[in-house]
């Protein structure tokens, strides 16, 4: 009765509401990953669901090796992102390892999606980069290395569902000047640096625009041949 | 008299200044010391004793860039004068420490005098690595010759006039350097001269935990009474008051885990310490660890005045109560509704003494950015604080950190929200 009750809270809170109660620090059991956590809820969510904040992303589902990959990099400053190279400065592999392992592992629900206002027509460019790419400019669709569903590839590639156009927008920003990389050979750099301001603004307006997958589990790979070498995923 | 007699004068004047200047620099720089026999080759055993060492003086820390290669430097070192940037001090023969000798080596360590005869910049702890004794020297340089070279090329500091000029460092090293291997204290036990020795010596704790003035050194007779950390923003406590870091009330276990594993029944360690922990202590000796220990808690205490009871009456209660109910809200779930926290995981608030210090500058920065002891052999899955900066503005954030510093009984003062928004522009370190 009480989970009916709180459901039928969830569905009519609106969206900041929904995320601010998942953004307080709560644990159940002192010696568990749960309260080890504690230090990311604030931004990324109780159970890596993301927050009310559209700069922090949703993290839960994402394959293990790619939270890993990033959990090192902001550690080491290969990523810049002053609040989370301070936060895991002094943390070693295992550990890393182990925190990459807990939000690879959660399914908490989506947070209702905020209202994408863009063009009809930039929302189509955005459509067909994402599921079909650009020849012409020699841009793969995003589905071919980020699963069908969008959900992302093990061990390495991002899923990309249930992130907000701003989060988007700025990470490929980030790539295409070269402030963020990933492991050689950088699939992603080749990719961002062909894709111009209008295409970042449809493919990041896009995805936001799309309802969470039923199963954000990622895909496990070798299922395709990917169209660029990707560093991450050997 | 005439205007060119005037002008003889002055510039026979000056030719006599230079040349006092000339000679007292002359005289006044530090000397090559006596060659001592060249060392046998390095066993196993002296090496794996140097990488230890290495370890308690934490050489890696600074002489390692981010995601750079160990010991081959280049790490940028922001001081109040300018940037320094960390020399390579791998093997390699041009780039690096590779045609250095032991000799060279110790006098470096000793005096503050590279090989090429050049004055050290005081940012290398040389005023507390002098106490390091030669055996213990050597054993440092067969381990660093025994790492993998690199090569990779300095780079030349930048540091703005006057301090680009090396020979100013006379004037330093006379006012704030004693050259001398540490002399044990025969009143002492082994194990408080064994602390003593790291403590004052390859553990340079001085650096830190002794105020730093505006020449860029450190007055002995303030040694370890704490200060801000230049460039890094962060406050470094005093350890010789039980109302800062001094741990005259602390047992020595609770000591040895904070420096060892990075968190006690008492506190953890944060910021620049968590570094500290992470690169250098956690990788002591039981013994070891327990010989700081016991020095440092024999420190004596220099306190003018009696300690403070709560401050509470100081605070405008509307400002309490919006701190309480942040209190509750956020904090309790770990710190605990009395403030005793869930040790070691979570650190007691009641009765810390680094939350009702004087300088409110760490628990501000704690709410601010949050944080992660580091992890550690004894404690590798350390528990984490989240950020608050984008959850609360300068006003709940200066209720909060007032309520913790003057609730059950800490005798800490009130915060102002101008302190809050000063740190807030700070990046996170």
């Amino acid at each position: 009765m009480s989970v009916l009750l709180l459901l039928a809270a969830l569905g009519t809170a609106p969206a900041i509401a929904w995320c601010q109660n998942e953004a307080v620090p709560a644990f159940r059991q002192l010696d568990s990953m749960e309260a080890r956590v504690q230090g990311c809820v604030t931004c990324h969510g109780q159970n890596g669901q993301g927050t009310g904040n559209g700069s922090f992303p949703r993290i839960a589902a994402k394959p293990a090796g790619y939270l890993y990959n990033q959990l090192v990099a902001f550690r080491d400053g290969t990523r810049q992102y002053a609040p989370m190279n301070y936060l895991v400065a002094y943390l070693p592999d295992a550990y890393l390892r182990e925190i990459a392992d807990y939000f690879a592992s959660q399914r908490p629900p989506f947070a209702p999606r905020e209202p994408v206002n863009v063009d009809p027509a930039i929302l189509a460019r955005g459509q067909a980069l994402v599921t079909a790419g650009d020849a012409a400019k020699g841009i793969p669709a995003c589905v071919s290395c980020h699963g069908s569903g969008l959900t992302g590839m093990n061990p390495g590639i991002p899923g990309l569902v249930g992130l907000r156009a701003s989060y988007i927008t700025a990470q490929l920003t980030r790539w295409r000047v070269n402030e963020r990389h990933a492991a050689e050979p950088d699939c992603m750099r080749r990719i961002a640096s062909r894709l111009s301001d209008t295409d970042v603004t449809a493919v990041a307006a896009w995805l936001a625009s799309r309802d969470p997958p039923r199963d954000p589990s990622p895909e496990s790979s070798n299922l395709v041949r990917m169209p660029f070498a990707c560093g991450s995923q050997r | 008299m005439s205007r060119v007699r005037l002008v003889l004068l002055l510039v026979a004047a000056l030719v006599v200044l230079l040349l006092v200047g000339a000679i007292a620099l002359y005289v006044l720089r530090p000397r090559a010391l006596p060659g001592y026999a060249s060392a046998v080759p390095a066993s196993t055993q002296a090496i794996n004793r140097g990488e230890y060492l290495a370890r308690a003086g934490d050489c890696v820390a600074c002489h390692t860039a981010p995601g750079g290669r160990e010991f081959a430097g280049a790490r940028t070192m922001p001081t109040p004068f300018g940037n320094l940037y960390v020399p390579n001090i791998t093997p390699d023969e041009e780039t690096g420490i590779g045609s250095w000798t032991a000799d060279e080596f110790y006098r470096m360590m000793h005096t503050g005098i590279s090989r090429d005869g050049s004055l050290l910049y005081p940012a290398m702890p040389f005023a507390s690595y002098t106490k390091v004794t030669r055996s213990d020297s050597d054993a440092i340089y067969a381990y660093l010759m025994s790492v993998p070279p690199v090569h990779q090329k300095n780079r030349p500091h930048e540091l703005r006039f006057p301090f680009n000029n090396r020979d100013l460092l006379i004037g330093w090293r006379t006012l704030y350097f004693k050259e001398g291997e540490y002399v044990a204290d025969p009143a002492q036990s082994a194990q408080w001269n064994r602390g003593a020795y790291l403590v004052e010596g390859l553990g340079h704790c001085a650096m830190c935990h002794t105020a730093i003035n505006a020449l860029g050194g450190s007055s002995e007779s303030k040694a370890f009474e704490g200060g801000m950390i230049p460039n890094q923003n962060w406050y470094a406590p005093s350890l010789t008051s039980n109302r800062e870091a001094g741990l005259g009330n602390w047992s020595i276990k609770e000591i040895s885990d904070l420096l060892q594993a990075g968190a006690s029944e008492r506190a953890a360690v944060y910021g620049p310490m968590a570094e500290v922990v992470y690169n250098s202590l956690q990788y002591l000796s039981d013994d070891d660890a327990e010989a700081m220990a016991v020095y440092l808690k024999a420190l004596p205490p220099r306190e003018a005045q009696p300690p403070p009871t709560s401050q509470a009456r100081l605070v405008d209660p509307a400002v309490m109560e919006i701190g309480r109910k942040l209190y509750a809200a956020q904090c309790a779930v770990c710190h605990g509704d009395e403030g005793k926290g869930q040790p070691p995981a979570f650190p007691p608030l009641a009765g810390n003494q680094s939350i009702t210090m004087s300088s409110p500058v760490n628990s501000i920065r704690m709410v601010l950015n949050g944080g992660y002891a580091p992890g550690t052999q004894k404690n590798p899955r350390p528990y984490g604080m989240p950020p608050f900066a984008h959850v609360l503005d300068d006003d709940e954030v200066a209720a909060v950190v007032t309520y913790i510093r003057v609730a059950w009984g800490n005798s800490g003062t009130p915060v102002t929200s101008a302190q809050a928004n000063d740190l807030r522009k700070l990046p996170a370190q």
